[in-house]
């Protein structure tokens, strides 16, 4: 309440619509636990990324074009003969992937401190959401240029829909607007690719009000006892998420300006040809574990609903995970077996690009089992058996001494790893 | 442990693509001029790239996108390119009488293809298509390497090979038989600068015309590049001791 100036028109407006209390309780007083390391920012990170996406992409769109016999010269034209069109592109292009690294590293975030759980399930939920929001623009995003990969990524994933039993193939002929893949399908892609980010903001917004009611949880995972566990957010946290922005938009510049192709495939510089198939048809590189997971079951129906369950069970994990200690800081076992399932995920996203042959086939299948066992089998049983070590008192005591001292070499472990 | 598994990640974010489609044959590899943070493309080697493409390439290839105004980019002067679109005819019309009518190109006409579709380039070529060029050193994997390496790949085959009819070995090429028959020989093109036209110079300059036309913007991509990243770093080197002057207390 303090920060709100005295000025006659704040107060007019204030007394009309508190949006200056409003922004002073969320943005500057916002009390926020004061021991969160930099894995805190990348939930800011994730908002950046996704304003960026919405800028470049409406610009973009000024210029594209959604017809499937103009899209992929839009698209070149948009290379070559708009002001700066090279860089809103390979800013777009290079922004999703940016979005999904940091996306993955804030959900990792959460399964390593235990932020899914109680009361944070719902928070959580809106967190996955978003994530299935997001896969859906990106690949209906990636169909647009209308290039090689395009065309046939469109048809292998809308294909998926037609393992659906009984009504498969209707669902999927209505999905495309037409008999095949065509112009009527990349219009939709691109009104739905438009709309989809703002119904994230949408989700973002609940989100963020999900966070604020319980606040954000932190390393040592246990619950907020008092204004010393706290500071406000600005300047504390402004200033740490500003210099965790300078590091992401060097990341970003380094890929945009040096090497902006080199996640994008090169199939994707042909102009789509519905008589030739590529070789290797290769999602881009965020979706390949689900890819893997997609090609690791023998049946169709069978693998889109591994695929899709990889993401669904993590909406019951916070029933999955009955230990009542949420940091794995104080979890020796859950530590291990966090750490075993990031390894997991990577042998997935290997296998996902490379062509299923060979021994591929047999690793992507234990890798997918294993996927599935950790969340079904091994977090419930650990939480059961696993001992925990003893939770320090509070934050403050844990960070500002007294008391709690092993906690708190943990927690400097922790910073410094 | 930590340490590994997130380098390990990077990695393979890095990685992924590339392992997706691994060459199945070994590449040439050169050091082109327009590799690296620093790498630009050299202009003499685009005006002799450009060159070969007019007299040899483009009799069977076309570049979609290329307009004869795009050539003051690679240092040829508006007066000469002037003086290279007049020497082509293009279609215009319809005139105030309702006819087509063919007139000497302008600076804003794009370069004329070579066929009037792709049946008649099929038929000229013995079932094949010539694929646009335009883009061709972004849509291969291995890029310039990668056409280098078809262009100066052209070898009798190897004796137990069975060679399709009318077509021709090429070590590079995937599955070896290509239709495309070898398009260079020494003393092709007779340059300018007196640079002495082999195989390896003409396929060097004319890919590296190539890799210009695929990214015309690189040259400007890169210095701002620069600029930017050097900001970025002082942003952040500012932003860090903020962050650590802030928090000094609280700690």
């Amino acid at each position: 309440m303090s920060q709100i100036p005295q000025n006659r028109i704040v107060q007019w407006i204030e007394y009309r619509l508190p949006i200056f209390s409003f922004m002073d309780h969320h943005l500057i007083d916002y009390p926020t636990p004061r021991n969160l390391n930099y894995w805190w920012n990348f939930g800011s990170l994730a908002g950046i990324a996704l304003v960026i996406q919405i800028v470049t992409g409406i610009v973009l769109a000024m210029q594209y074009v959604p017809n499937s016999d103009l899209a992929f010269d839009s698209v070149e034209r948009i290379m070559r003969d708009v002001n700066f069109g090279w860089l809103l592109r390979y800013l777009h292009l290079n922004g999703s992937s940016m979005f999904f690294a940091v996306v993955y590293i804030h959900i990792f975030r959460g399964l390593y401190y235990g932020s899914y759980k109680s009361p944070r399930e719902l928070l959580w939920w809106l967190g996955l959401v978003i994530l299935l929001l997001m896969m859906a623009t990106a690949f209906m995003g990636y169909v647009l240029p209308w290039g090689q990969m395009s065309y046939w990524a469109a048809t292998v994933i809308t294909n998926l829909f037609t393992a659906i039993p009984a009504v498969g193939e209707s669902v999927t002929r209505w999905l495309w607007g037409g008999f095949v893949v065509g112009n009527a399908t990349l219009n939709r892609f691109f009104s739905l690719h438009y709309l989809l980010p703002f119904v994230i903001v949408g989700a973002v917004v609940v989100h963020l009000w999900a966070l604020h009611v319980h606040k954000s949880n932190n390393p040592l995972g246990i619950d907020l006892k008092g204004p010393r566990d706290t500071l406000p957010f600005h300047p504390y946290y402004t200033t740490k998420d500003l210099f965790g922005l300078g590091v992401f938009l060097l990341v970003l510049a380094l890929f945009v300006f040096f090497a902006p192709d080199e996640l994008a495939s090169s199939d994707n510089y042909i102009p789509a040809n519905p008589l030739v198939t590529p070789t290797h048809i290769v999602p881009e590189w965020y979706f390949l574990p689900f890819y893997a997971i997609l090609r690791a079951i023998p049946d169709k129906l069978g693998g889109v609903v591994a695929m899709f369950g990889s993401i669904l069970i993590l909406f019951v994990l916070p029933w999955l995970d009955t230990s009542k200690v949420r940091s794995a800081r104080f979890r020796p076992i859950y530590k291990q077996i966090f750490w075993l399932l990031v390894v997991d995920t990577i042998i997935l996203g290997w296998v996902g690009a490379n062509p299923p042959e060979g021994n591929m086939i047999l690793i992507g299948r234990l890798a997918t089992a294993y996927y599935f066992l950790h969340f079904l089998v091994i977090m419930p049983l650990v939480g059961k058996l696993e001992r925990p070590r003893p939770l320090p008192e509070s934050i403050a005591t844990s960070v500002l001494g007294g008391g709690g001292a092993a906690a708190e070499a943990a927690a400097n472990k922790m910073e410094k790893a | 442990m930590r340490g590994a598994i997130i380098a390990a990640m990077a990695a393979l974010w890095a990685l992924a693509p590339m392992g997706a489609v691994a060459a199945e044959h070994e590449l040439p590899s050169r050091d082109w001029s327009f590799e690296g943070v620093f790498g630009r493309y050299d202009k003499a080697a685009l005006q002799r790239g450009f060159q070969v493409y007019r007299e040899v390439c483009s009799n069977c290839h076309g570049m979609r996108y290329l307009a004869f105004r795009n050539l003051t980019e690679i240092g040829i002067s508006a007066a000469d390119v002037k003086a290279i679109a007049a020497e082509y005819e293009v279609e215009d019309g319809p005139n105030d009488e309702g006819e087509m009518f063919t007139r000497p190109a302008r600076p804003s006409d794009l370069f004329p293809q070579p066929y009037p579709n792709a049946p008649a380039a099929r038929v000229a070529n013995n079932g094949a298509l010539p694929p646009d060029l335009n883009l061709i050193v972004k849509a291969r994997e291995g890029g310039a390497d990668y056409v280098y390496g078809i262009l100066t790949g052209f070898t009798d085959p190897p004796e137990d090979f069975d060679l399709g009819e009318g077509m021709n070995y090429n070590t590079v090429f995937p599955g070896n038989q290509i239709a495309m028959p070898p398009p260079l020989f020494d003393k092709a093109v007779e340059y300018a600068d007196g640079t002495e036209a082999s195989v390896p110079q003409m396929a060097a300059d004319v890919t590296e015309f190539l890799a210009w036309a695929a990214e015309p913007k690189m040259d400007e991509r890169k210095q701002l590049g620069i600029k930017v990243i050097l900001f970025l770093i002082v942003l952040t080197i500012l932003f860090y001791a903020t962050k650590r002057k802030i928090w000094a207390k609280a700690h």
